[in-house]
């Protein structure tokens, strides 16, 4: 059987020369970068060009970036951080809590985290609803900003719907409004989904930090970085040896963040943007579910939307049923669906952009890469219809 | 998910799906805000009792009979397991007494479908409950008839 991946929002096939590169690296630098001796400093030199590399592509100071084991935690140590940070800077001054101001569209790794520090006593939290398409405006933050806000986190482009937020306006307008306060408002995005469609460069958007993770772009499993703005007080959330700028204790995954770079710099390599590349085949895609299905509704199609994600609801067929008829023919995507996560509720992006459960139910995200052909597209739109057919054929409703 | 060969056989060929048009007895559970829904149709036949009838039958000289779902259909939006685990259930309803039915478990259906993982259970649930609730329906049906 011949498999069509398109859950590339999960994770993406690593490349053959990332494989080469992490073996390479792990055959021949797998000393500790901190010991003294020839095999650290072999792999020391290995450590700080990968470092050189993700700081060209990301036009930054090669000390603002710091590796972690991925999107997770460098959203933790966005969060945590900079609270923590905060708190022990002003641990004299009494009254408010720090309040950050976040989304329902951001992932859980943002979400799970501010929720938990709120349920600490650590915060104050503003979670600003979207519009239908799943848009947060520059508008919405300038009206949530209170006295004592100390940091926004925004996605930047949204892991199940594509939609993206717009940083760059957003970034100036904190800009502009930090320039009359005392405390600045820092800013933090979660990129993890843009950096192979979007330019995600921290100088140009105006964000303060950005998280990205290595295996959304090819390369390996278990590596992303944090980027922190040089000066951002930020408080380490693991403790241990005095790595990454004493921001994250632990012997550094050097094979990996080797393989990391590999991966971005072939994306800098590209002859063209695969963007346009990307979005034809999405659009095919939606033009031929929209010919050929009935009542099949595009989320976020009123947004500017990253062109690798697509999400659209089946009405009355359930996602989980529509996985797996698609799995049985060996072609891969995922769902907002309640089923396949282990809560009853549907996915938190949808309903908050006020998509009601039975359609969110439904939902299905394609999740397309440059390895992607028009002909697995055009297989995907020939047996979908069949398995929607079928699925709403054994159902109550007509 | 880590589903059963019998799972993925009842999702893929499901029995016994849809509608009985002059059905005895209707169930309907779930909701559309949870995802799943189950609608389950039954026609009820009458035939001689089989359980521990022969000495009344010598005794009254007249045949006991008993009530049994002579056929039992089902439609259902829900995911992999709802769609089994209703399949499932109209294998196992088949041919049994109304007496029997009422005796149909959620845990019957669940190993009989060599055990949904944990969170499916609940799809589990709304089969057993579709059964019973179109026997309830039949028999209220005929109450008002009487």
């Amino acid at each position: 059987m011949k498999h069509i991946y398109l859950d590339n929002s999960a994770t993406t096939q690593p490349s053959s020369e990332v494989i080469l590169e992490v073996k390479k690296v792990m055959e021949q630098n797998w000393g500790n970068p901190s010991s003294v001796h020839s095999f650290g400093q072999d792999a020391r030199t290995v450590l700080d060009q990968s470092r050189r590399k993700v700081a060209k592509f990301l036009n930054c100071r090669e000390d603002e970036i710091i590796f972690t084991s991925g999107g997770s935690e460098s959203d933790n140590l966005a969060l945590r951080g900079v609270v923590e940070g905060y708190i022990k800077k002003n641990e004299l001054k009494t009254g408010k809590l720090p309040h950050i101001i976040t989304s329902m569209v951001e992932h859980h790794a943002v979400l799970h985290t501010v929720e938990e520090m709120e349920s600490q006593g650590l915060i104050a939290t503003t979670y600003l609803k979207p519009d239908q398409n799943g848009i947060i405006s520059a508008d919405q933050i300038e009206a949530a900003i209170c006295d004592n806000t100390i940091l926004v986190s925004l996605i930047y482009v949204n892991n199940e719907t594509g939609v993206i937020t717009p940083i760059k306006e957003i970034g100036e307008r904190l800009k502009n409004i930090n320039s009359d306060r005392k405390d600045r408002i820092f800013f933090h995005t979660d990129a993890v989904q843009a950096v192979e469609y979007l330019n995600i460069v921290p100088e140009m958007l105006n964000v303060d930090l950005l998280t990205i993770a290595a295996h959304k772009f090819h390369g390996p499993r278990g590596v992303g970085v944090l980027y922190v703005r040089k000066g951002i007080p930020i408080r380490s959330q693991i403790s241990g040896g005095d790595q990454e700028f004493r921001m994250r204790a632990g012997t550094e995954n050097v094979a990996a963040i080797a393989g990391m770079a590999k991966a971005l710099h072939q994306i800098e390599s590209r002859e063209s943007l695969i963007t346009n590349q990307v979005a034809e085949l999405r659009n095919r895609l939606e033009a031929g579910i929209a010919a050929s299905i009935s009542d099949a509704i595009i989320n976020g199609v009123g947004a500017n939307r990253a062109p690798h994600i697509s999400n659209v609801s089946f009405l009355n067929a359930e996602g989980e049923a529509i996985i797996l008829n698609l799995d049985f023919l060996g072609i891969a995507v995922s769902s907002g669906s309640a089923c396949t996560s282990r809560s009853l509720s549907p996915s938190h992006v949808l309903s908050a952009m006020g998509i009601p459960p039975e359609k969110a139910h439904g939902s299905i995200r394609f999740s397309l890469s440059h390895e992607t052909t028009i002909e697995e597209i055009d297989e995907v739109l020939r047996v979908l219809p069949g398995i929607i057919k079928n699925l709403r054929e054994m159902s109550p409703f007509k | 998910m880590e589903y059963t060969k019998e799972v993925l056989d009842h999702f893929q060929n499901p029995r016994n799906v849809g509608e009985i048009k002059d059905a005895d007895g209707v169930g309907q559970v779930g909701n559309m805000k949870c995802g799943d829904v189950m609608y389950t149709y039954i026609k009820v036949g009458s035939r001689p009792s089989s359980v521990g009838s022969n000495e009344l039958q010598t005794a009254n000289r007249k045949p006991q009979t008993e009530e049994y779902i002579e056929d039992v259909k089902f439609k259902t939006l829900g995911c992999a397991a709802a769609i089994a685990s209703s399949s499932m259930m109209t294998e196992l309803a088949k041919g049994k007494s109304l007496t029997e039915i009422e005796k149909l478990s959620r845990d019957d259906i669940n190993e009989a479908l060599g055990v949904l993982p944990k969170q499916k259970y609940h799809c589990s649930i709304l089969s057993a409950d579709a059964i019973h609730k179109a026997v309830e329906d039949y028999r209220s049906r005929k109450k008002e008839i009487k």
